[in-house]
């Protein structure tokens, strides 16, 4: 659905100083129905390259796509295929909150503009404010409205960025949920966020990039590479022995003890977890319990951001 | 078409919800209007008969021809007000324009609007009428009761038929609305340089100078604003527009607005 070839963009800056090289070289595909998270730090050009794919700024080279139509050629087209939110809202504040969806709505040209207004007020829990001034409303509220305006022309793909950045937590899952009922929906969205834990609740994929994309695959994907996969025995008591035990079965790849406990890495903990619990259970030991120890996306993050400094 | 419509629409709603705003555009004609009324019932036997056009500049004198010397006087005086109904269409725009644009910029809400199908051109020609049209017709409405209201000043007819030669309607006709168009471009391009409408507001008025300086020259007997001045104003104007247009559309490209108004 998205698709980018060794999309580039750089921006002057002055006479006499090199250009900024806000995208370098992005080559990415992002799937129909797919939740892809584009993840950096700031400044590492996601808004940058948002922008392009959103036919609001032109690469200085390479090329990409929305479906069939190609960004620099088919801009109008693609701005009525793709519906954005921006970093910040950007609301009317003086007008109502109808008045700025309707005006939004005749800018698409969507056929029955009220009923269209009507329809994404209600689904956010807007209706009842709707002749309110959007200057009145909260973080949050605006927040809303500005994904019901991304929404109203029913975009097949959709751009949030930071979308509950600056929210209180009632009002992020408010955003979180309605996201995934676009999930739902089959369309195409496209997060930047820096919400690490949204983002791997959301994201069929992520992509991490900064200036160019690092890497790029799903979120157990990535942990499986850069962490290999562990399992924690908790046990009753630790004795030596059962770790030496432990590293003498062929198939462990690591083992280390924390406390009572010991982790170890395995290729397929599936099929191993078993022939180690009754190796250590022969041996005497008391196994509390067993679990996969699972990584946070932060730490697949940090992890990427560090390595690609180093 | 139908997205010019919205922009104007929008424009309006938002625009004239400012009551600095609003003020301008409905306090600014009156005053306008008024100034020149009260003027001709004051003066209206201000000047003996008989004592000649010694009060006015000899260069205006000599253009007053078979008027009598009060109206001769009223005349010269009125075509100091004719540069407020040139006026008008700058200053309404300039407030329209600075306030929607910096506006726009500081709540960041040009972005949504550039990621909409509107053309850069829709949403320029939108914005630009939505801030020149209420000044040109604001301007024309007054100017059309100032005639009307005339009459009631107890104004001679050497008066009232004064204010209908081409030199007042090329000024309010013509460089009205051309003063409009240089007014708007020209608060497009300082809103794109600053955050505070007051500030375009302000820096726009640079505009008005050359005004002014026709109105002090005029008083000081340097000039007189004929048809032949009139004539080199308008041409001036055209250049200036042509230049401001210019400008105004380079300012206001999509990437330039995403990535350099700050």
């Amino acid at each position: 659905m998205i698709r980018t070839e060794l999309l580039n963009k750089k921006f002057k800056i002055g006479k006499g100083k090199p250009p900024i090289h806000a995208v370098q070289d992005l080559s990415l595909r992002v799937n129909e129905g797919e939740v892809f998270g584009f993840l950096g730090p700031n400044g590492a050009g996601k808004t940058t390259t948002v922008r392009m794919l959103a036919s609001l700024i032109g690469p200085t080279s390479g090329r990409a796509f929305i479906g069939d139509l190609q960004i620099g050629k088919d801009d109008r087209q693609i701005r009525r295929e793709v519906g954005i939110l921006t970093e910040t809202p950007g609301m009317y504040e003086r007008l109502s909150a109808e008045k700025n969806l309707t005006i939004f709505a005749e800018l698409y040209d969507v056929p029955d503009v009220p009923k269209q207004v009507e329809k994404y007020l209600s689904m956010l829990g807007l209706w009842g404010r709707r002749f309110d001034e959007v200057g009145s409303f909260s973080k949050g509220m605006r927040q809303k409205l500005a994904i019901a305006r991304a929404l109203l022309h029913e975009p097949k793909v959709l751009f949030l960025d930071e979308p509950t950045s600056g929210l209180d937590p009632e009002a992020a899952k408010l955003v979180r949920d309605f996201i995934e009922e676009l999930k739902a929906e089959g369309r195409t969205i496209f997060i930047c966020t820096h919400n690490l834990d949204e983002a791997d609740r959301l994201c069929d994929r992520i992509g991490i990039f900064k200036s160019r994309l690092i890497t790029v695959d799903t979120p157990e994907n990535l942990r499986k590479q850069l962490f290999g996969r562990k399992v924690v025995f908790h046990l009753r008591a630790l004795d030596p022995a059962w770790l030496v035990l432990v590293r003498g079965l062929d198939f462990v790849q690591d083992v280390q003890t924390v406390d009572n406990r010991l982790v170890i890495a395995l290729a397929e903990p599936e099929t191993q977890n078993p022939q180690i619990v009754r190796a250590l259970v022969q041996a005497g030991a008391d196994i509390q319990f067993v679990g996969e120890l699972r990584h946070s996306l932060e730490d697949i993050y940090l992890q990427t951001i560090q390595a690609d400094q180093a | 078409m139908k997205h010019i419509r919205t922009i104007i629409a929008k424009e309006w709603a938002e625009v004239f919800k400012n009551r600095l705003v609003f003020f301008t555009i409905v306090f600014l004609p009156l005053i306008f209007t008024a100034l020149p009324l009260i003027m001709l019932s004051v003066t209206k036997s201000s000047v003996p008969e008989g004592s000649g056009s010694s009060e006015v500049p000899q260069m205006f004198a000599a253009a007053c021809g078979s008027m009598s010397a009060n109206d001769c006087v009223q005349a010269f005086m009125l075509n100091q007000f004719l540069l407020f109904f040139m006026m008008m269409p700058l200053i309404i725009p300039t407030t329209i324009a600075a306030y929607s644009i910096v506006g726009e910029k500081t709540t960041r809400s040009l972005e949504p609007l550039l990621a909409t199908p509107i053309t850069t051109e829709e949403l320029l020609i939108g914005k630009a009428a939505a801030a020149s049209l209420p000044a040109i017709v604001v301007g024309w409405a007054s100017f059309i009761v100032f005639i009307l209201l005339i009459p009631v000043t107890g104004a001679s007819k050497a008066v009232q038929l004064y204010v209908l030669t081409p030199t007042w309607l090329m000024g309010v006709f013509v460089v009205g609305p051309l003063m409009a168009i240089a007014a708007v471009n020209l608060a497009i391009f300082i809103s794109s340089r600053v955050n505070d409408p007051r500030t375009a507001e302000q820096i726009s008025m640079v505009l008005l100078v050359p005004i002014l300086a026709i109105m002090f020259g005029q008083i000081a007997g340097k000039l007189v604003i004929d048809i032949q001045l009139m004539l080199i104003f308008i041409a001036a104007l055209i250049a200036a527009d042509i230049g401001l247009v210019f400008l105004g559309v380079k300012m206001f490209q999509r990437e330039t607005i995403l990535t350099r108004w700050k």
